[in-house]
């Protein structure tokens, strides 16, 4: 998801007689679904994997900004426009309510943002692919903004107070992003033979990296079980990922598109579509630096923050200067 | 040249100001100094297509060709273009980018005030609507001009860098011509150069807390705002911002 | 010197006459660039007619183990919300 294979910072999960007092009363509030807010006391751990999950998270929306910004200047219509724009905005605000959230847990954005350009943290694998023709932008809206809808509707839920509220938010912003982004492919997939063309091109382009937005087959990811019990983690990738195979399906079909996957089926057993597995290798290797857009997404993050610094540098003197001369007036 | 020549004149240079600034500073997305900055800019950027839309909406009404206001936007050449040189030069560092708005916000807002009491009431509501939005920005960018200006010895250093590099193009904001004097006739728009007192008078102030020098040429580039001469990046910003269109024809999207 | 904005917490008031409630936090400058940066930011659909900003560092919070005397008392005083009262439907609106 837009935080992936989220490394849980303990070594698997205490029972109720190796936990102290504290961690009694913390995880008996978190069974409780009582909130854990920034003061309370929490374990060591807990912080820590919060903050790489929150962090991760807060990367990733501003990340993601760079994919669909790729095309404002090209968008075909002023309305197309203002919509892609307002929307790449929101995930800039996503970001930021993100990073507010991790702050709370003692950790500074400037922190975060110096631990993503150096490499320490991590974003999203979705972000490390690139957009190719306008269709990207409705199939990014559409299926990326979808996934992490589902991701994140789960996380309204989470154990962390502020975490939460910021996931609530979000979640009242996003829904506005799929819908953008399905009523821009919508009209290209019942436009023009180019349009379907870019529509179709889209789709099978995105599906796959969409799926492993979920992250791993759960049989293979350690770090769930800790992170379930704490309620920092909601559902099971799997669980998840077959809830947007289900959902997305027939939005293709509506499309009249062809399915991104020949394997592709309604199991009547099970209730659910089947689908292929990613290939998982490419998720790794995108999630270690070789994606095709790793190196200019991060350098292009940190081109922002360097050219920045002026100019943060500057207004925080200004501001220095006048409540200086505010004190020296008194 | 006719009432409604002049007046389509107009109104295209209205438009193709907002049109082309809010292409400029919707380049800054997701790539600012400071996530709050770039969400404001985006802000900014989306007020100015939504002016757009309206100001180019009601010249194609006024042409009467049925033409749509992204008509307008997307299938014109850099020659049909009526925007003011200081709008299509290319955004520069984050400081050039705040002169640039602060320069035109402070003009824009002074016409807006006077085109609320257009004689044509459909000017006089999108004034009326868009002189709000551009309250903000015009307060938004002074305060930056003014915290960079007088901020640390390098800010100091590239906002006046800024303002000598941008100067030149004011002028054009303020020169009449054929059209303006048309407009003026109609009681539609005021005369350009009967905004320079007031835009001096702010510019004097807010350049003296910003602690930089006004630079003292009267040199101004004109041609712009009658299509005559336009800055080579013009070009290159309709080489993006229409593509689609132009490849595609036809296609609705 | 440490060289970040200062954060703050951001209260807006609504349209419907409620008090500032917090919305969220962000990084400015100073106090009025908070309250631009807030417009921007926390009022994008709207939300809001009236904000206040307050530098973080200078929010005091009571302490999580205070938990039980400030709040527990106004738990047992129900008669302080409305619907404890069955009122008449003959009195009309109350
Ligand atoms: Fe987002
Ligand atoms: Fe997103
Ligand atoms: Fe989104």
């Amino acid at each position: 998801m837009y935080a992936q294979m989220i490394k849980t910072a303990s070594d698997g999960i205490k029972s109720r007689d190796e936990m102290s007092d504290e961690e009694r009363t913390f995880q008996d509030k978190i069974d409780a679904d009582i909130k854990i807010e920034p003061k309370d006391w929490m374990p060591e751990d807990y912080r820590r994997t919060l903050i790489r999950q929150i962090g991760q998270h807060a990367h990733s929306e501003v990340v993601g900004q760079l994919p669909e910004g790729n095309w404002i200047t090209r968008a075909p219509t002023l309305e197309r426009k203002a919509i892609l724009l307002a929307k790449v905005q929101d995930e800039a605000g996503h970001g930021l309510y993100l990073y507010s959230a991790a702050e709370t847990l003692g950790v500074s954005r400037d922190e975060l943002v110096e631990m993503l350009l150096s490499g320490k943290m991590k974003y999203s694998s979705i972000f490390n692919y690139p957009t190719l023709n306008w269709a990207d932008i409705g199939a990014v809206g559409w299926l990326v903004d979808g996934a992490a809808i589902i991701n994140q509707v789960a996380l309204q839920r989470t154990s962390y107070g502020p975490y939460s509220r910021a996931m609530i938010r979000i979640c009242k912003e996003e829904s506005f992003h799929a819908r953008q982004g399905y009523h821009a492919i919508m009209a290209m997939a019942f436009g023009t033979p180019e349009q379907k063309k870019m529509a179709q091109d889209a789709v099978n382009r995105l599906w796959f990296p969409a799926l492993m937005m979920f992250g791993p087959s759960d049989k293979d990811s350690v770090h769930s079980e800790q992170s379930m019990a704490w309620k920092i983690k909601i559902k099971t990738n799997d669980e998840l990922r077959q809830q947007f195979v289900d959902q997305t399906v027939p939005q293709i079909l509506y499309l009249g598109l062809d399915l991104p996957d020949p394997n592709i089926q309604w199991n009547e057993e099970r209730g659910h579509y089947d689908f292929s597995d990613p290939d998982w290798s490419e998720f790794f290797n995108v999630i270690k630096g070789n994606g095709p857009c790793n190196t200019d997404r991060l350098a292009a993050r940190g081109k922002a923050w360097d050219d920045g610094q002026w100019v943060r540098d500057g207004l925080l003197a200004h501001s220095r200067k006048k409540a200086a001369a505010r004190m020296a007036a008194e | 040249m006719t009432r409604d020549d002049a007046f389509l004149q107009f109104l295209l240079r209205m438009g193709d100001n907002t049109l082309v600034l809010g292409h400029r500073v919707s380049e800054w997305c997701g790539h600012a100094p400071v996530l709050e900055e770039d969400i404001a800019l985006a802000n900014t950027a989306l007020d100015l297509i939504g002016q757009t839309q309206m100001w180019l909406a009601l010249a194609g009404e006024v042409q009467g060709d049925g033409k749509s206001a992204d008509d307008l936007a997307f299938l014109r050449d850099a020659w049909d273009f009526r925007n003011a040189l200081l709008v299509e030069v290319p955004n520069g560092d984050f400081g050039r980018t705040l002169m640039r708005q602060f320069l035109f916000d402070s003009w824009h807002k002074l016409m807006l005030e006077r085109l609320k009491g257009s004689s044509d009431e459909r000017v006089a509501a999108i004034a009326e609507k868009a002189v709000k939005e551009v309250t903000y920005h015009v307060e938004r960018s002074r305060d930056t001009v003014i915290g960079l200006g007088d901020g640390t010895e390098e800010s100091h250093a590239r906002m006046q860098e800024a303002l000598d590099y941008l100067w030149p193009y004011v002028g054009e904001l303020f020169a009449g011509d054929a059209v303006d004097a048309e407009m003026v006739a109609a009681d539609i728009a005021p005369d350009p150069a009967s905004l320079r007192a007031d835009y001096d008078a702010i510019l004097a102030e807010v350049m003296a807390e910003a602690t930089l020098s006004i630079p003292k040429s009267g040199f101004a580039h004109k041609g712009g705002r009658d299509g005559r001469m336009h800055t080579e990046h013009l070009g290159h910003l309709l080489t993006s911002m229409q593509w689609l269109q132009r490849a595609y024809p036809g296609a609705r999207w | 010197m440490k060289n970040e904005w200062p954060l703050w917490e951001i209260f807006i008031r609504g349209q419907h006459g409620m008090s500032h409630r917090h919305v969220g936090s962000l990084h400015a400058p100073d106090a009025a660039m908070a309250i631009k940066n807030a417009r921007d930011v926390y009022t994008r659909r709207n939300e809001g007619v009236s904000i206040w900003v307050v530098e973080a560092q200078h929010v005091a919070a009571s302490s999580p183990s205070d938990k039980g005397p400030l709040y527990e008392p106004s738990e047992s005083k129900v008669y302080r919300h409305p619907t404890f009262f069955d009122i008449p439907e003959e009195v009309g609106a109350m």
